[in-house]
C-alpha cells in the first residue's frame, strides 16, 4: 500500500537523531489548547506567525491561515507588530477559531490599558482563543504612526501575571470575581540576543515566576548567543518549568537583513549571515534564506531546552511550508482543530 | 522623541549606586523621624514642602518622574519611569546592540544601567529580581516617601 502522497527524497536528513525532551506530565495543565498538548507531549513545537492584513475583508486572513496551518500547530496572530496599524489580533483570532484553526493571541501593552486588556482577555477566552501571548511592543516611534499616545499601562509581565490571576484566582485584577475564568495557555517573549547578557535569563526566570507557560524569542541568528543563554536557563532549571519555542525566519536578501537589524527593534542578525546573502548571485538570494533557516532551526534543535520554533516569515508565508517540510519537521499534527467550533457551539 | 524630563538628573551621581543607596537609606531613617511631629504640627504645608524637596532632591540626582511610588532600590537606583515605555519590569527586547534605547537611540537603555548599577550595591542589588507590581496611576505627581510612611506605596491592586 502506498502512501497518501509521497515525501520528495530532497529532504535532508538531520544531523543527528533529535531526542524529545520527557514529556512533561508534571507541569500542570493549564488549557488544554493544541499547543498546549502537542508541547506536553514532547513532540517538536512549530508555530507560525500570520501577518494580520491591512483589509477589511476576512478572506485575508484565511488565506494566510490555509497555508500555514497544515504545517504548524498554532498560528500567531499579530498586534500591530512594528507599531503599524494592521487588523486586530482579537479579530484575526475570532476568524481562525471560527473556523476551527488554533490562534495565538498577542496582547500588547502598546495599545491597551489594564481595563481594555482584562476585557480583552476575557472576549478572547468566550471566543475559543486558548494560547496568549503578552507582549510590551514595539514602541510608537517604530510604525507608521509615531504621533500616537503610547499607552504602556502594564508592562508585560504585569501583564502576564494578570492573565494568570485571572485564570488561577477567577477573578479581575480590582478583585472582582469572575462568572466563568478564562483557561489559558500562557506565553511570553523573551530576546537572549541583546544587552544585558547576563540578565536576560534572570529576566526569564522573572517571566516565569510571572506566570509563562511558553517562551517565543525574538528571531535567533546567532547560535553561539543563544548556546551561552540556553546554558544559564538550564543552570537555573528554567526549560523544565518553561517550553522555550525559538523564533527563525527566512530572510529574503541582503537588504532585508539589513533592513531589519536597523530598522526593526531587538533584531540581531550578526554580519557573518548578512555576508553570506550578498555574496550571493541575486536569483537564489531568497532560497539562501530559507536554508539560512533551516540551517538555525535544525542547530536549535540540537539544543537541550528547545522545545520547538517559531517561524516568522513577514510577508512570505508561503515559505513556512517549505521551511517546516525541509526541516524535517513534517509530517505534523495540524492547527485545526476538528470539529473545535461545533463542540462549543453545542 | 526626546527624553522625559522634569529636572536634569545627574549621571555622574547615578554612577555611584553603593553612596546613594546609603544615602536614601539615611534619608529614610531622618523622614521617619521627623515626618509624625511634622506631619501633626502642620499637615498640608509639610506635604507640600516634602513633596517640592522630593521633586527637587530626586529631580536633580535622578530624573525623577514623580510616580509616587518609588522603587529606585529595585531598579538599580535608576529611575525606571524614565524609560520610554515606562518598564517597572524591563528591559524590553528592543535595546540596540551597543545598548542603547530603542526609542532613544542616543541614550543608554535605562535598563541596561539599571542593571550595571544593581551589581555595584551590596544592600539591595538582588532586589532587581523582584517582579514590580503595576503601577498606581493615581499616585502620580504626590511624594512617594510620604506614601512610603503612610503604606500607601506598598498596596498591590486587591486581585495581585
Amino acid at each position: 500500500m502506498s502512501a497518501p502522497f509521497e515525501l520528495p527524497d530532497t529532504q535532508p536528513p538531520l544531523p543527528s537523531p533529535w531526542k524529545p525532551p520527557p514529556a512533561a506530565a508534571d507541569r500542570p495543565l493549564r488549557a488544554d489548547s493544541r499547543l498546549e498538548r502537542v508541547l506536553r507531549s514532547g513532540r517538536f513545537a512549530v508555530t507560525a506567525e500570520l501577518n494580520a492584513p491591512d483589509s477589511a475583508d476576512p478572506e485575508a486572513v484565511y488565506r494566510n491561515a490555509l497555508v500555514l496551518s497544515e504545517v504548524c500547530d498554532a498560528i500567531n496572530a499579530t498586534d500591530g507588530s512594528g507599531a503599524n496599524c494592521h487588523m486586530s489580533s482579537l479579530g484575526c483570532c475570532a476568524l481562525l477559531t471560527r473556523a476551527g484553526y488554533e490562534p495565538v493571541l498577542q496582547v500588547s501593552a502598546r495599545d491597551r490599558n489594564r481595563i481594555a486588556i482584562q476585557g480583552d482577555l476575557l472576549g478572547a477566552a468566550a471566543l475559543g482563543v486558548r494560547n496568549v501571548l503578552c507582549l510590551t511592543g514595539d514602541d510608537v516611534t517604530a510604525g507608521d504612526q509615531p504621533q500616537a499616545k503610547r499607552v504602556f499601562d502594564f508592562d508585560s509581565l504585569q501583564m502576564l501575571r494578570t492573565a494568570r490571576i485571572m485564570r488561577d484566582k477567577g477573578v479581575f485584577l480590582s478583585g472582582r470575581k469572575l462568572t466563568t475564568p478564562p483557561r489559558f495557555f500562557l506565553g511570553a517573549a523573551a530576546n537572549p540576543f541583546v544587552p544585558p547578557f547576563d540578565f536576560r535569563p534572570l529576566r526569564l526566570a522573572k517571566k516565569v515566576e510571572a506566570g509563562a507557560d511558553f517562551i517565543q524569542t525574538q528571531y535567533c541568528f546567532d547560535i553561539p548567543r543563544f548556546k551561552s543563554y540556553m546554558e544559564q536557563v538550564r543552570d537555573m532549571g528554567l526549560h523544565e518549568k518553561v517550553y522555550i519555542l525559538v523564533g527563525v525566519g527566512p530572510l529574503r536578501s541582503d537588504r532585508a537583513a539589513e533592513f531589519m537589524r536597523t530598522k526593526v527593534p531587538g533584531v540581531w542578525i550578526p554580519d557573518e549571515i548578512v555576508e553570506r546573502l550578498k555574496k550571493t548571485p541575486k536569483k537564489l538570494k531568497k532560497e539562501e534564506g530559507i536554508k539560512i533557516c533551516i540551517e538555525m532551526i535544525q542547530q536549535v534543535r540540537e539544543i537541550e531546552g528547545v522545545h520547538g520554533v517559531h517561524i516568522m516569515a513577514y510577508r512570505q508565508e508561503e515559505t513556512v511550508a517549505e521551511i517546516v517540510h525541509r526541516a524535517g519537521l513534517f509530517p505534523r499534527a495540524r492547527a485545526r482543530r476538528s470539529g473545535h467550533v461545533a463542540e462549543s457551539r453545542a | 522623541m526626546r527624553e522625559a524630563r522634569r529636572k536634569p538628573g545627574s549621571e555622574w551621581l547615578k554612577d555611584r549606586p553603593a553612596f546613594l543607596e546609603d544615602v536614601y537609606a539615611l534619608f529614610q531613617r531622618a523622614f521617619r523621624t521627623v515626618y509624625p511631629p511634622m506631619k501633626r504640627m502642620a499637615p498640608r504645608t509639610s506635604e507640600g514642602f516634602i513633596t517640592w524637596a522630593e521633586e527637587v532632591g530626586k529631580g536633580y540626582v535622578f530624573n525623577c518622574q514623580m510616580c509616587g511610588q518609588c522603587v529606585l532600590h529595585s531598579t538599580g537606583m535608576t529611575c525606571p519611569m524614565t524609560c520610554p515605555k515606562n518598564l517597572r519590569n524591563g528591559p524590553c527586547g528592543g535595546v540596540r546592540a551597543d545598548g542603547h534605547c530603542e526609542v532613544i537611540p542616543e541614550r543608554m537603555c535605562v535598563w541596561v544601567q539599571a542593571w550595571e548599577r544593581s551589581r555595584h550595591m551590596p544592600k539591595s542589588g538582588d532586589e532587581i529580581l523582584l517582579l514590580q507590581p503595576p503601577v498606581n496611576r493615581q499616585l502620580k505627581d504626590t511624594s512617594s516617601w510620604i506614601n512610603w510612611l503612610e503604606g500607601i506605596d506598598e498596596e498591590t491592586p486587591p486581585g495581585w
